[in-house]
């Protein structure tokens, strides 16, 4: 006896088998480790298995007397339940002001903000400080994003008459087909680093799941306008697939945002402004102008993250810049874009195969170019760069746009 | 030396177990490791003859393992049991709206029990019920479920089995260990409020860590000592304790095997000096 009251707890007709267990657990946490809790019930098997359940939970049952009280036994309260939490702690606190530099692995899957019990399987991720992967604008960036998402049979309409003359249409096709290409490399880059970021940093891996989400959107508008009037997709270049596969095999996640979101979907949203722009369809319009609704939130995070780690890294400016010299380096030998889609963007611009439209349009496809020069440097000079590296950087951007 | 211990392969889970506890004694400066025995009897041997120097026994292993190393000139100790271990009491169940009010009421009918080794569904209800008048083959006869024979006990499906029979109504009650009557009134192998606890043995102790001569002195207390200092707040011990059902290592004691000892001897289970004299039990 602890000489404190004894406390009385009734069960009534409740079983163990009915979940009377849940009851003594509640009186029981209530009092101290040696406190006794005086049991009455109805249930004929209550004692016996008031008894086995105490047995393996770490508590005492003392069957009792004949007593006025109805009660049939007395719980002497012991301390495994408290056992189990004593070194427990919280992951941080829920809210963004509440994470932490350096989440502890063992954390896991544990939701932000809960009182984790110490021990575990200690997380598979490699990217578990916060400096790393965070940005303040991913909360805030997500929500938008949540809010944001279309549904690609709705959202675009399917319906509008398409009937462009052969040559238009199998130029929308070329620039659909490397579209979609562009767009896979998009879907698998945030998909492999989200697997890879500690859950605490959960606006990121939530930011970069919906970015991955956006990013099947796209894949298939494209393929769907690709596929509206001829039925088959255009062609697939080497120098294309090379380039896209040095953004797959960039392991760092500030560099490979900074390659993909930064240089590469900066440059695709010249590049779907100019579709919107001269895009001979309502259709083609269409798609365009919803993907770069969602490419131009990428574009923003991969941003607002340099700059948030550009603060707390002062190496990260040489990183970025080894990053686009390696990439530039390992594409030196290639050809870089398709010339299909080269030309197929020339034509969408021209409009007609005549001199005169072949003009406009190689002067319209040389003035993107521009734009997306323009755009890079733009964005590279915001992370830090001074104006002339910028340009420099800009010119060693892969001639694949992406 | 290296402390090598035996355990019986009852379930996956044992490897986990007993691999957990391997690490955690090593890092504690305990050189220990496991053996695993398909059942308890050549265990129970090992340990008598000296092959292994410790064994997780259950209770009929202990009493096993002690009469052969006693019938050779060696001795065995309780080192520690599990919390859980000691105080067990098994149930004689029945249905609830069966007309059978005490003991005697079972008279002439059929009574399930669990595995032929099962020191908590058979061996001792048997000796329970004998003591109450209801002796096997004269006043009442036994169905038994022989499910894990060679496991005494550990493999729950005998005792699961019995209880499914009479729940069937093909008996007229079933033995069982207190909390798998709980468990099965929970999971629904008897539906809840369905039967009732028509009588209940005194309480009995279930394992220990038995340990042999061959161990020096002074490694066996600090074994023993390692084991109780184990404690349930430490994140690499509760998965551990969780696993193999206890809270805490308490000191081994022997005063609770005195009933099993007695079923033991009334069925001649093993002789005295530990000889399987049990008939068809064929581990």
């Amino acid at each position: 006896m602890t000489g404190t009251a004894r406390s009385l707890l009734d069960l009534g007709d409740l079983g163990f088998e009915q979940g009377a267990h849940l009851l003594v657990q509640r009186a029981l946490e209530t009092l101290p480790p040696g406190a006794e809790l005086a049991v009455a019930g109805l249930d004929p098997a209550l004692v016996v298995h008031l008894e086995a359940w105490c047995r393996g939970k770490g508590h005492r049952a003392l069957r009792a007397e004949e007593n006025d009280e109805g009660v049939r036994a007395t719980v002497t309260r012991g301390r495994t339940d408290l056992d189990r939490w004593a070194r427990a702690e919280r992951a941080g606190r829920p809210e963004p002001g509440g994470i932490v530099a350096s989440p502890d692995p063992s954390w896991g899957l544990a939701a932000r903000g809960a009182l984790v019990e110490p021990g575990g399987p200690p997380l598979n991720a490699d990217l578990v400080e916060r400096d790393l992967v965070w940005a303040e604008l991913a909360p805030s960036l997500y929500a938008h994003a949540a809010s944001a998402q279309w549904d690609p049979a709705t959202a675009i309409g399917w319906d509008a008459e398409v009937a462009l003359a052969p040559e238009i249409e199998r130029a929308v096709v070329q620039i659909m087909t490397f579209l979609v290409e562009n767009e896979q490399a998009a879907l698998v880059v945030p998909a492999r680093l989200l697997a890879r970021i500690h859950p605490h940093f959960r606006e990121v891996l939530q930011l970069l799941a919906v970015q991955a989400a956006d990013e099947a959107r796209h894949v298939e508008i494209f393929t769907r306008r690709a596929l509206l009037s001829s039925g088959e997709m255009g062609t697939s270049s080497v120098s294309g697939r090379e380039s896209l596969a040095t953004l797959l095999t960039e392991p760092d996640f500030s560099l490979a945002s900074f390659l993909l979101s930064v240089l590469g979907e900066g440059s695709f949203l010249n590049l779907l402004t100019f579709i919107d722009r001269n895009a001979p369809d309502p259709v083609t319009r269409q798609v365009a102008r919803m993907a770069r609704q969602d490419e131009a939130r990428h574009v923003a995070f991969g941003v607002a993250h340099l700059q948030h780690q550009g603060k707390v890294d002062p190496t990260l400016l040489g990183r970025l810049r080894g990053a686009v010299e390696q990439r530039h380096q390992t594409l030196v030998s290639s050809a870089g874009l398709n010339q299909d889609v080269f030309d197929a963007l020339v034509l969408l611009a021209a409009g007609e195969w005549s001199p005169s439209g072949i003009r406009r349009g190689y002067a319209a496809v040389q003035e993107l170019q521009e734009e997306m020069d323009q755009g890079r440097q733009h964005r590279l000079v915001r992370l830090g760069f001074p104006a002339d590296e910028a340009a420099e950087l800009s010119a060693l951007h892969t001639r694949n746009f992406m | 030396m290296t402390l090598l211990m035996g355990a019986v392969a009852y379930d996956p889970k044992v490897v986990t177990i007993w691999g957990g506890f391997r690490s955690w004694l090593n890092e504690h400066g305990c050189p220990f490791d496991f053996v695993l025995y398909s059942n308890y009897e050549r265990q129970a041997e090992d340990l008598a003859s000296g092959r292994i120097d410790a064994a997780w026994n259950s209770p009929l292993s202990w009493i096993r393992s002690r009469r052969l190393a006693e019938a050779n000139g060696r001795t065995l100790t309780p080192l520690v049991m599990r919390d859980t271990d000691r105080d067990l009491t098994s149930v004689i169940v029945v249905l609830a709206d069966s007309p059978y009010k005490d003991l005697a009421d079972l008279r002439g009918e059929t009574i399930a029990v669990g595995a032929v080794d099962s020191p908590q569904a058979t061996l001792l209800p048997r000796s329970f019920l004998a003591e109450h008048g209801l002796r096997e083959g004269a006043e009442v006869e036994l169905r038994r479920f022989d499910v894990g024979v060679g496991l005494h006990g550990d493999h729950i499906g005998g005792e699961r089995d019995a209880a499914r029979a009479l729940a069937a109504g093909k008996v007229a009650a079933a033995c069982m260990i207190d909390s798998n009557h709980l468990l099965f009134g929970k999971e629904g192998t008897l539906s809840a409020g369905s039967t009732r606890v028509l009588a209940q043995t005194p309480p009995y102790d279930h394992c220990n860590m038995s340990v042999g001569d061959t161990v020096p002195e002074q490694t066996k207390r600090n074994f023993g000592e390692l084991l109780l200092s184990m404690s349930y707040v430490d994140p690499q011990v509760r998965p551990l304790f969780d696993l193999e059902g206890l809270t805490s290592w308490r000191p081994g004691r022997v005063s609770g095997y005195g009933a099993l000892e007695r079923a033991v001897d009334e069925t001649g289970f093993y002789s005295a000096e530990g000889t399987v004299t049990a008939q068809g039990y064929r581990p």
